[in-house]
């Protein structure tokens, strides 16, 4: 990712999230969710739904995401700031 | 066309994914139809060839009508209703007359549609109304079937109005049924199963209800422990043990596993999970995960995955829209603490978990903090008794101190 300005990792990411959600809740508008909130309580998504989400994001963006991580997932905030973190180190 | 759940009475065929001369085998997805839970593909339960299609894309028909003819291999080639296919208890359930009143509107739902125009070939087969020229050449320009059109003319004769009327009718109806396939299923006509399959559990069967306290806390130890080991898409969440204790727990209580058709038991010989799920437009359904008593917990976990995610998106097989032998009701994750389930008809069990919580709970004169869930059992009476679903429910517990064993 060397020489990528975080602008378009930023815009590739938010749209890996739009989709890996859209895969689970095809009905969200990802720009009516509280991004400070908790994902699965706005999207009334359940664990299948969330696991769902998860398998989306590791898919979209070629990344393992360990079980202990998932937490971090919960809200958007947490979702772009964990996968921008670990796009970076990669 | 089989009854797909306990309560279905039409189903609409919405393609064809065989022709006359293909040779088909059990377990061949042969035709996708529309019910009011959604569009399923339904599977052949014999091998053969098939002779014909009898009915046309777009054909609502009523349970137990002849869809196609299948000749069999070679010598016996005789007329085969795909009704068949479904296993008899559902199917006896299915088309039991008594009719709940909640059905009524889906009746006349069907004597509006009847006149649309469908099969071009049938025209010749019926009495030719009397209609004028003009007005026929208006029918055919509007694709209007002759025999659908109710003539406000002298004796009955069809009049241009009326042919005008009857296509902007039929272009309605065309217009109500596409944005109903975009939806995928009609939330109101979902609402109407549900509705009538619970109204007959409740009016005919006499459940009763248990509880009991299941401490998860080894279970969900060896998940978190396991799960570290995996990649995200091996994933497993604790739902999959529930659902692997239930299918174990109920080999030694067979009479939680099974079918109540007229007062009779027919205990099943597989153990076919329900799992109901909820629908993001509303509703639920309740889809079998085959064999479960026979799978690892990975397969269990694999199969509740894609059937979620199938049931949301509306792409779920016959089999396992019909085949639940027992189901369970996971509503813990919108936070309550128990479930008592309402028993889906013609099973006689259903197994409810509510949500995870830690309690104080105390063990060798210790107070200790212990993630605890409740289970729950709603049983049909006619077939067991308390004693034998406390059973049952402790084994439940029992199985879940020992999730490696699972």
């Amino acid at each position: 990712m060397a020489g990528m300005s975080s602008e378009i990792l930023d815009a590739q990411v938010r749209e890996i999230i739009r989709r890996a959600l859209s895969d689970v809740a095809p009905e969200i508008d990802l720009d009516t969710i509280d991004p400070a909130k908790d994902l699965r309580e706005q999207a009334d998504v359940d664990s299948v739904g969330f696991l769902t989400f998860v398998i989306g994001l590791h898919r979209g963006l070629n990344i393992e995401i360990p079980d202990a991580d998932a937490p971090k997932l919960i809200t958007l905030n947490g979702c772009a700031e964990y996968l921008m973190d670990r796009l970076n180190r990669r | 066309m089989p009854a797909l759940g306990a309560d279905m009475q039409f189903g609409t065929v919405v393609s064809w994914r065989v022709k006359p001369g293909d040779v088909v085998k059990r377990g061949d997805v042969v035709v996708l139809v529309e019910t009011e839970k959604g569009v399923v593909e339904v599977e052949i339960f014999e091998n053969g060839v098939i002779e014909s299609l009898v009915i046309t894309p777009g054909q609502k028909v009523p349970v137990g009508a002849t869809l196609a003819i299948l000749g069999g291999d070679g010598a016996q080639s005789a007329a085969t209703d795909t009704a068949r296919v479904v296993s008899t208890p559902v199917k006896a359930a299915a088309i039991e007359p008594s009719r709940p009143t909640a059905t009524t509107p889906m009746m006349e739902e069907e004597a509006v549609k009847r006149p649309v125009p469908q099969a071009p070939q049938m025209l010749e087969a019926t009495a030719r109304p009397r209609i004028s020229p003009f007005a026929r050449k208006r029918a055919a320009e509007l694709g209007v079937e002759l025999s659908a059109i109710a003539g406000t003319g002298e004796g009955g004769a069809v009049q241009v109005s009326d042919v005008e009327r009857a296509a902007a009718t039929a272009t309605k109806i065309t217009a109500e049924t596409t944005s109903r396939k975009e939806k995928g299923l009609d939330p109101a006509a979902m609402r109407r199963v549900i509705a009538a399959a619970m109204a007959r559990s409740k009016r005919e069967i006499p459940h009763y209800y248990l509880a009991t306290m299941i401490d998860m806390h080894r279970a969900l130890d060896w998940l978190a422990a396991e799960n570290a080991k995996r990649s995200v898409t091996q994933r497993i969440l604790y739902s999959a043990l529930l659902i692997r204790a239930v299918a174990l727990a109920v080999r030694s209580t067979p009479e939680l596993n099974g079918f109540c058709v007229d007062g009779a038991f027919q205990p099943a010989e597989a153990i076919h999970v329900g799992v109901a799920i909820s629908l993001r437009q509303g509703g639920l359904i309740n889809p079998a995960i085959h064999d479960v008593d026979k799978k690892s917990v990975d397969e269990v976990m694999a199969s509740m995955l894609d059937l979620v995610n199938r049931a949301r998106t509306g792409h779920l097989r016959s089999s396992e829209l019909s085949d639940g032998t027992i189901t369970v009701t996971n509503l813990g994750e919108q936070g309550v603490e128990s479930v008592y389930g309402v028993i889906y008809p013609p099973q006689v069990a259903i197994v409810g978990f509510g949500t995870i919580i830690e309690r104080p709970v105390a063990r060798d004169g210790l107070l200790g903090a212990r993630r605890i869930i409740e289970a729950t059992l709603a049983a049909d009476h006619r077939v067991s008794d308390g004693h034998r679903g406390g059973r049952f429910l402790c084994e439940v517990g029992r199985l879940l101190q020992e999730p490696e064993k699972l």
